[in-house]
């Protein structure tokens, strides 16, 4: 449901699994088992790659977007979720725009529901390929500085990113705006530090990650988006303020020019397509240990 | 509202007569005869006979109950609750009146609709005094007939589940309380600043993800609104379910100044916060929403030093379709007709220590001031026979499957309460026995 339930040893043993899973030499772990894969909001990474995920496991998948289902005929997201496992689902891999979708769900049915992004709440296995892309590059996450910029308030990836970071010890700093990023986020984990300085959030970082912002979010919230770039917009100048060796990470989707500039997107340090790659090990790792597989 | 014209007599015995309008608080004998409270006296003193007695001894022997913050869902939502289970629902928790909030389908608007919800045919088992709506289908914009709708039965009039947004309309309202002596009930939410929230905003709501009511969004509308209210000398001004340490200041502010302010709190808003929303579990979702502790203190310090006027429960039954869904996407409201009692015995009462002599006024002699109850919420010869009789120790477990209620939607199911109804008695009638 979320990385912040989720003991810091189940997140280890997941991260450790991921390391064994290779998209193009994996045992059929999960032959014969259906992997329905449920999306209410757009997605291109996280499908894809549970999608891929399901299949190198020797699973079948089955997708079902809300748009061109009964969900256009009001059918509600219980007994979508019972036909689901009607027609033979294992396992269901929901994304909702309404946090608590998954445990709803889960608490009505006798199969396992992983939460691939409800709301604003969480993105688990987001936070869990992040933190393997890292340790991909760093020793370890504990003391770690990391810096996460943007629209942290709307953000499921931060909220599941800061509860595993902060339960592995790393250092957080949050930048973004005031309508982006209020003062109560301090409460979300221990030790949070927030800053309105782009620049002394990056300085002496390890990792920076960067969110997306919406454009129509910013102008609902009179926030001015030249003003926002001004002030927020990651660029090679800021990003050299991190350490010579500091990742550069950002979940996807990238609007170049307007979180991120161009070069930054491209540059030798980020990783942003190598998230993108592990997501998939990292899917197989997930899927395997809620069927009961590893 | 008694079936019978002629109730008999029924002697209350051996109990503790606790009658705060009154101010008696002492071991009492009750002779309730026709459907009027008789004599009261000390212990074997009423002489005659009786038709029927009551064995009181041991337990508390208080005027009926009011509450004046329920939803009958009648007309036209009655698939979730009817005047009749609702009122069943509330003899159950010790309630001989209530007063049915007008947010039905369609809205209660007119002296025709009240004039209906009055009928005996709705089949109410306690007296029920209808609010209707302050504006036409609620709408926020053109004033009901406030006179009509009082002559009609109305004993006040809202647009709950929704505020009286606009400044004119409120001052428009509240001058036409005041030229009639009718009190306007405000559910004071500012909707500008609340849209998409559903939960108090804070770090619960930051944890789960949801949108978060701020605090000033109601106590900003009940600040304007006792600036309102003190520029029309006798205008009658309620605040509905008051939630915040916020809100409690213009309220305070207002009686400082002898407006004529009174306020309400519900038994889930002293009993519980916003940290026990878990699990997006929606029978947590209700609005105002539960707020932070430090709200909750307040509001208590505020039920015990008489700023609070009144204990309503703004019980609003809905069905698991609308609550059994998605939380953002779910009902606001939960029932509370037979919590009410239990849970201000065990959180103000044991809790907090509270004198049971203050949480009866809560139940009583508070609410009918605040819509002008005449002969009700006291034990004084001449009242009506509407009489709660409880059991201020004994411990008990809610079970939500046994309600009276057509709904279910309680956070309360399987809860330990302190105090019971023992017997509810409306206009001389026993409507209630605990089994």
């Amino acid at each position: 449901m979320g990385i912040e339930g989720m003991p810091a040893a189940e997140i280890n043993r997941l991260l450790q699994l991921a390391r064994k899973m290779n998209p193009l030499k994996a045992r059929p772990l999960l032959r014969g088992k259906q992997v329905l894969l449920l999306f209410y909001e757009a997605s291109t990474r996280t499908r894809a790659s549970f999608e891929i995920a399901a299949k190198a496991l020797g699973a079948t998948t089955t997708l079902i977007l809300s748009s061109g289902s009964s969900i256009e005929k009001g059918e509600s997201l219980l007994d979508t979720a019972y036909t689901l496992r009607a027609v033979g689902a294992d396992v269901i891999v929901v994304r909702h725009p309404n946090a608590g979708a998954p445990h709803l769900m889960a608490s009505h049915l006798d199969i396992p529901v992983i939460n691939a992004g409800d709301g604003m709440h969480e993105h688990p296995t987001q936070a869990l390929l992040d933190a393997y892309t890292i340790l991909r590059h760093k020793k370890k996450l504990a003391g770690l500085q990391v810096a996460i910029v943007g629209d942290i308030y709307h953000s499921r990836v931060a909220r599941s990113a800061i509860h595993l970071l902060s339960k592995s010890s790393a250092r957080i700093t949050l930048c973004g705006p005031p309508e982006l990023l209020p003062e109560i986020t301090t409460t979300l984990a221990p030790g949070l530090r927030i800053t309105r300085s782009c620049e002394d959030a990056v300085r002496g970082a390890d990792v920076v990650m960067v969110l997306r912002v919406q454009k129509e979010r910013l102008a609902g919230l009179k926030v001015s988006l030249p003003d926002y770039i001004a002030r927020y917009q990651m660029t090679v100048a800021r990003l050299r303020l991190a350490k010579n060796d500091a990742m550069f990470m950002h979940p996807g989707p990238i609007i170049r020019g307007l979180e991120l500039t161009w070069e930054v997107a491209d540059c030798p340090q980020s990783v942003i397509v190598e998230e993108v790659e592990n997501g998939v090990p990292l899917r197989m790792a997930v899927l395997a240990r809620a069927l009961g597989r590893s | 509202m008694s079936r019978d014209a002629k109730s008999g007599s029924l002697l209350i015995r051996g109990g503790r007569v606790i009658d705060p309008l009154a101010k008696v608080d002492a071991l009492m004998d009750v002779l309730l005869r026709d459907g009027q409270v008789v004599e009261i006296a000390l212990p074997n003193k009423i002489r005659g006979g009786a038709d029927e007695k009551f064995d009181a001894r041991g337990l508390i022997v208080a005027p009926g109950f009011i509450d004046l913050h329920v939803h009958l869902r009648e007309p036209g939502q009655s698939y979730k609750e009817t005047v009749a289970s609702g009122t069943a629902a509330a003899a159950a928790g010790g309630f001989t009146s209530v007063c049915c909030m007008p947010n039905t389908q369609p809205v209660l608007d007119s002296p025709e609709w009240v004039t209906w919800l009055r009928q005996p045919q709705r089949g109410a088992v306690v007296n029920v005094f209808p609010i209707a709506a302050a504006t036409q289908a609620s709408k926020g914009a053109v004033l009901t007939d406030f006179r009509a709708l009082q002559r009609a039965g109305a004993v006040a009039v809202t647009d709950d589940g929704k505020p009286i947004l606009s400044d004119t309309t409120m001052r428009d309202a509240l001058r036409a309380s005041a030229e009639i002596n009718f009190p306007v009930v405000q559910h004071a939410e500012d909707t500008r600043a609340t849209q998409g929230c559903s939960m108090n905003e804070g770090a619960t709501s930051f944890r789960l993800g949801l949108r978060g009511m701020n605090v000033m969004a109601e106590a900003a509308i009940v600040d304007r609104d006792v600036q309102l209210a003190q520029q029309f000398n006798g205008a009658r001004l309620h605040v509905a379910h008051l939630s915040t340490a916020e809100a409690l200041k213009p309220v305070r502010r207002g009686k400082r100044n002898r407006a004529r302010v009174t306020c309400e709190v519900t038994p889930h808003h002293f009993a519980l916060t916003d940290t026990d929303v878990r699990d997006y579990d929606t029978n947590f979702k209700m609005n105002p929403p539960l707020r932070s502790a430090e709200d909750r203190e307040a509001l208590i310090a505020a039920l015990a030093d008489g700023t609070v006027d009144a204990i309503a429960t703004d019980h609003a039954p809905h069905a698991p379709h609308e609550k059994i869904i998605e939380f953002e996407r779910a009902a606001f409201g939960i029932t509370g007709l037979e919590t009410a009692l239990g849970l201000a015995i065990t959180v103000l009462y044991s809790g907090h220590r509270m004198p049971l002599a203050r949480i009866v006024e809560l139940f009583t002699s508070g609410p009918a001031r605040v819509i002008d109850l005449r002969g009700r919420g006291t034990l004084l010869r001449g009242s009506h026979a509407d009489v709660t009789i409880f059991d201020p120790k004994k411990r008990w477990t809610f079970d939500a499957a046994k309600t009276r209620s057509k709904s279910h939607n309680t956070p309360f199911d399987g809860r330990q309460l302190t105090g019971k109804v023992v017997a509810t008695i409306v206009g001389g009638k026993v409507v209630h026995r605990a089994g």
